[in-house]
């Protein structure tokens, strides 16, 4: 890669000195926290997703003294297969499923004299209990006939594919596969599409409040992605709020076959449940991430292309498709695969408006939380894992591709003021405003109606959080708390790994190794994430059991979650320094703490700045990766509106949501301001 | 007044540290529940007036992680007390050897079915949450729907689309729901049934008051929901009518039970003999409106009539063996509703 490139450049090449083992020191620490924080859980995660259970009956011998000493060995597989209890062949089961030998004895009663007793044939094979007692022995062990309704036998750990094999044979789960796809290309498509002509407008015409309409489309990013699933539910779901208004228009003969048709919902009590209203919820969350990545390859388009187009008299419409289009298709393909893996990953439009159109992350939930069935859980995250790994690869590959487009000698295209174009663009802006505007307007309407739609009065009622499920207003407390403690730790951490990384000297493999580690949180799901936390936190034999169920759990699953861009962010502003500050520093024996805080920091101002934000703004919305991880002590305001909606307190749910919204946009006004007081204050230098 | 009882309460306690420092420390008791966190502080409370001597250490989660820990732990118990757990879950216990058969002080006085039938019992029961059936009589009316009287008026074609109901994956409520159909109406009796009901179905939801939520709300005209959830919302206003289907109803009920093996077992009894005496009765009694003491209960506002009387003689023991077969067949026939319907 490039960096290493430029870190190895120096002429001066000093032996290592005390400040090189200190900066080695702290990548190895960041690099262990990466190490536990990401690579162990994930591996922990496979090899569950591959434990299977089954009863080795035939690993079991028993013996019955009916009162005239001990009978016959016999073989509890036989008996079995006798009464019908099995079928022949291997007997898979849960963890936790037992089997009562007395049940292999039709005779049996627990007031009998008669006494049994039972072995193992090999040690370790599962064996059984006594009173919840594990017996791995293979000694005989004898039991009266009430004290032998108490033993059960324990299926035997074994490594397999049995719970892939179960999965691909459960329709209702696998048919899952074809749903998420089917909506992460549906989503992809359309929110390209719209984001293409939002960043065309923005980057290539001349109409009114560019920098405005810039702000608001970035409103998605500041809410959590169950806001615009509850928003369909009030406009279109059962007693839309539409349809209730152009009632009150057109009046309730001409709007009664629109209610009978939107009432025919095929998954949930009307047609905006399933596929329709995660599409649409999922093209509002995903909007500004696909525009932030357009608009930045439209902005760099060489004008000359355009003037020699001109020149050879093209005709509009052909200067689109063979300039326009080509020059930006690098950033529709790397848009085109975010919005892919944030949909496909993404778990709570979905739960909110998915009705009975099963998709793989709401999978997860429902295995691990709906039915504690973890090695399930850990199957669907493996799956899940494939195609967002796979977008991120082909990512990444398309991205080298774009930074050879550039060329110094580019020439910045400046649009020209063209009335029709101009105002037909503005109106299309104004749609897509609206949209966003309108899905929060409708949840800030929703949440102070008191009760939607038999009484419209206006009240704070559904602010009283205390009384609903999902924690409370100790959870929104909770969730500032998270946020600033993943903000802080994370800028901390990801802004040091990066300096390593950039600054560090030699240890070229170790570099590498660890701005791999960096990169891999991107392509891990949330919900894939915070599931493989439990099975490895959550194991007692583990020394950071004390973790578990703690505000520092959630604080590492966020921080790790979101690892990725903020490195990127880090790492990018890093470049901008030339590496002979630290040649001139090191030549006049200064050590490099002097100048990372004198110089760095400094100049890395804005970009740690926006990490924090980042870190910050997508603490506060995240569900995904915390629903597993939550403790009664710490439950996250973004967790209470999912927890409320489930329970059916909707209204409650959009309040907390305009909560957060609210929250980060406060926070989200102060960076602005405090970024403009930095930007004067450490900036200075970059102007002439 | 919550600042008063607290002040008496500090002052028990302070007397009962006084009085009991002589003899001995105080003994702390674990004890496992799903009950809601804002009821265990009254619970906590109301017990250590009458024991002060016996602090209470809490875990508290949801109805199936509590289950799921429990059973994880059960080769080196954590827990002394389960106080509060579905007795469906309790019964699972009891088949695995983990629970202690102890028959407490007043058991003579609770209804029979609010026991364990071994004897002596290995568990108690609390109070019930009750199966219902919430009506939006509203959205009845505009959609022309005649109000159902009973669990086989939901299949009539006329509610198609109509109905929601909680997944028994998921919700302890949509549990009972089905594995009282199977009682009621005999194992295939009750699937075809099931099978019937699903044609009228619009969705299944993960929680069980959520159906009664969102017929409270007309998203969806009729849930089948619990009666509790149901006189809560209407309570709030909204227009429902709370249905107590005539061929009877599921109910489930939380429980207590000792956990067996723990250290402190003297401790362990007191903390149950109190759990089904008449004041922790009455404390139930503030949520819930079936507890285990008959005719102790006072009405609570909205609830329908009758409904000690239609709750169905509950075979708890096969319905906790029987669990994850259900769940299963229930899941291959129902769960996928992935595709439109015609």
């Amino acid at each position: 890669m490039a960096e290493t490139a430029t870190a190895e450049a120096p002429v001066v090449r000093p032996k290592l000195g005390r400040d090189d083992w200190i900066l080695r020191g702290f990548m190895a620490v960041i690099g262990l926290y990466l190490v536990v924080a990401l690579a162990l859980p994930l591996y922990f995660m496979l090899s569950k997703s591959v434990a299977t259970y089954s009863f080795r009956l035939d690993g079991y011998e028993l013996q019955v003294d009916r009162g005239g000493g001990w009978g016959e060995t016999l073989n509890a597989l036989d008996l079995a297969l006798a009464q019908g209890l099995v079928e022949p062949g291997a007997q898979r089961a849960a963890a936790d499923e037992r089997l009562s030998p007395a049940k292999l004895f039709p005779d049996f009663s627990f007031r009998a004299e008669t006494r049994y007793r039972l072995r193992n044939t090999e040690p370790t094979e599962g064996g059984f209990l006594v009173r919840g007692e594990a017996v791995t022995s293979t000694e005989w062990q004898a039991f009266s006939s009430n004290d032998f309704r108490r033993v059960a036998l324990r299926p035997a750990p074994g490594l397999g594919l049995g719970n892939y094999l179960e999965y691909f044979s459960t329709p209702a789960l696998f048919r899952s596969i074809f749903n998420s796809l089917e909506i992460a290309l549906i989503s992809t498509v359309i929110t390209v599409s719209l984001a293409f002509v939002f960043a065309y407008a923005l980057t290539r015409s001349c109409m009114a409040f560019r920098p405005a309409f810039r702000v608001i489309a970035m409103i998605p990013i500041l809410v959590p992605s169950l806001l615009p699933g509850i928003a369909l539910v009030y406009l279109f779901g059962a007693q839309s709020m539409v349809l209730k208004v152009l009632e009150a228009l057109l009046g309730a003969e001409a709007v009664a076959p629109l209610w009978a048709w939107l009432r025919d919902g095929a998954y949930g009590p009307s047609a905006i449940y399933g596929p329709t209203g995660i599409v649409i919820s999922e093209v509002f969350f995903t909007f500004p991430h696909a525009l932030i990545i357009i608009v930045t390859a439209l902005s760099i388009a060489d004008a000359r292309l355009y003037e020699a187009a001109v020149a050879l008299r093209a005709r509009p419409a052909r200067i689109f498709l063979t300039v326009t289009l080509p020059g930006a298709r690098y950033g529709l393909i790397s848009a085109a695969f975010v919005v892919f893996t944030l949909v496909i990953t993404d778990f709570g439009a979905p739960k909110v408006i998915g009705g009975q159109f099963n998709v793989l992350a709401v999978d997860v939930y429902k295995q691990v939380i709906g039915q504690q069935n973890f090695e399930m859980g850990a199957v669907v995250s493996m799956i899940l894992l494939i195609p967002a790994v796979a977008a991120f690869v082909v990512d990444r590959q398309v991205q080298k591709r774009q930074v050879a487009l550039l060329s110094a000698r580019a020439v910045a295209y400046q649009p020209q003021p063209d009335r029709r174009f101009d105002s037909l663009m503005l109106a299309y802006s104004l749609a897509v405003a609206l949209f966003m505007f309108g899905i929060l307007a409708v949840c800030q309407y929703a949440a102070l109606i008191k009760f939607w739609p038999y009484d419209l009065s206006l009240g704070l009622a559904n602010y009283n959080f205390d009384v609903m499920d999902g924690g409370g207003w100790a959870s929104y407390g909770n969730s500032i708390r998270m946020a600033l403690y993943s903000a802080v730790f994370g800028t901390v951490i990801v802004f040091l790994g990066a300096y390593m990384v950039e600054k560090g000297r030699r240890m070229r493999l170790g570099r590498a190794g660890f701005q791999f580690l960096a990169m891999m949180p991107m392509a891990v799901p949330g919900m894939v994430l915070g599931l493989s936390y439990i099975f490895f936190f959550n194991d007692p034999a583990n020394p950071l059991n004390f973790l578990y169920g703690t505000m520092g759990i959630l604080v590492i699953c966020t921080v790790t979650h979101f690892y990725t861009v903020a490195h990127l962010t880090a790492v990018t502003a890093l470049k901008q320094m030339d590496p002979e500050f630290e040649s001139v520093s090191a030549s006049l024996k200064q050590p490099f703490t002097k100048v990372f805080a004198r110089v760095t920091v400094p100049v890395c101002a804005p970009a740690i700045l926006d990490i924090w934000i980042y870190l910050f703004v997508n603490a506060m919305t995240t569900v995904s990766a915390v629903v597993f991880l939550y403790s009664p002590d710490t439950t996250l305001a973004s967790v209470a509106v999912l927890n409320m909606d489930d329970a059916g307190d909707i209204a409650p749910a959009a309040a907390m949501g305009m909560m957060i919204f609210y929250t980060n946009a406060a926070v989200r006004l102060l960076h602005a301001a405090a970024s403009h007081g930095i930007h004067r204050r450490t900036q200075a230098w970059r102007r002439r | 007044m919550s600042r008063i009882s607290a002040g008496r309460g500090l002052l028990a306690l302070a007397a009962g540290v006084l009085l009991a420092w002589p003899a001995s420390a105080k003994t702390e008791l674990t004890v496992y529940t799903a009950v809601e966190a804002e009821d265990l502080k009254r619970y906590a409370e109301a017990f250590n007036k009458d024991h002060p001597d016996i602090e209470i250490k809490w875990v508290r989660d949801s109805t199936g992680i509590v289950t799921a820990k429990l059973l994880a732990e059960k080769d080196n118990p954590q827990a002394d007390v389960i106080w509060g757990l579905a007795a469906t879950s309790l019964l699972l216990m009891k088949g695995e050897g983990m629970l202690e058969p102890y028959a407490p002080k007043g058991l003579a006085a609770l209804d029979p079915k609010f026991r364990d039938q071994d004897d002596p019992p290995y568990w108690t029961g609390m109070d019930a949450w009750v199966a219902s059936v919430c009506v939006n009589t509203v959205e009845a009316e505009k959609n022309k729907l005649p109000m159902p009287a009973s669990w086989e008026d939901l299949t009539k074609p006329v509610y198609k689309g109509h109905v929601a109901m909680p997944n028994p994956n998921s919700s302890g409520t949509g549990f009972l729901d089905v594995s009282s159909w199977l009682q009621i109406f005999g194992e295939e009796g009750g699937w075809d049934f099931m099978d019937r009901l699903h044609q009228n179905i619009s969705h299944y939801t993960h929680s069980g008051s959520k159906p009664c939520k969102q017929a409270a709300a007309g998203e969806v005209p009729i849930g089948v929901s619990f009666a509790f959830r149901g006189a809560k919302s209407k309570a709030a206003g909204a227009p429902l009518e709370i249905i107590v289907p005539k061929e009877g109803i599921g109910w489930d009920m939380e429980a207590t039970a000792i956990v067996a093996g723990t250290d402190d077992l003297e401790a362990a009894k007191t903390l149950v003999d109190w759990s089904v005496s008449e004041t922790a009765n009455k404390l139930y009694n503030e949520g819930y409106a079936v507890v285990a003491i008959p005719g102790l209960a006072k009405p609570v506002k909205h609830f329908p009539e009758g409904i000690t009387e239609a709750m169905i003689d509950n075979n708890f023991e096969w319905a906790a063996q029987n669990r994850k077969r259900i769940l299963g067949e229930w899941q291959s026939r129902y769960d996928s509703k992935s595709e439109p319907k015609s």
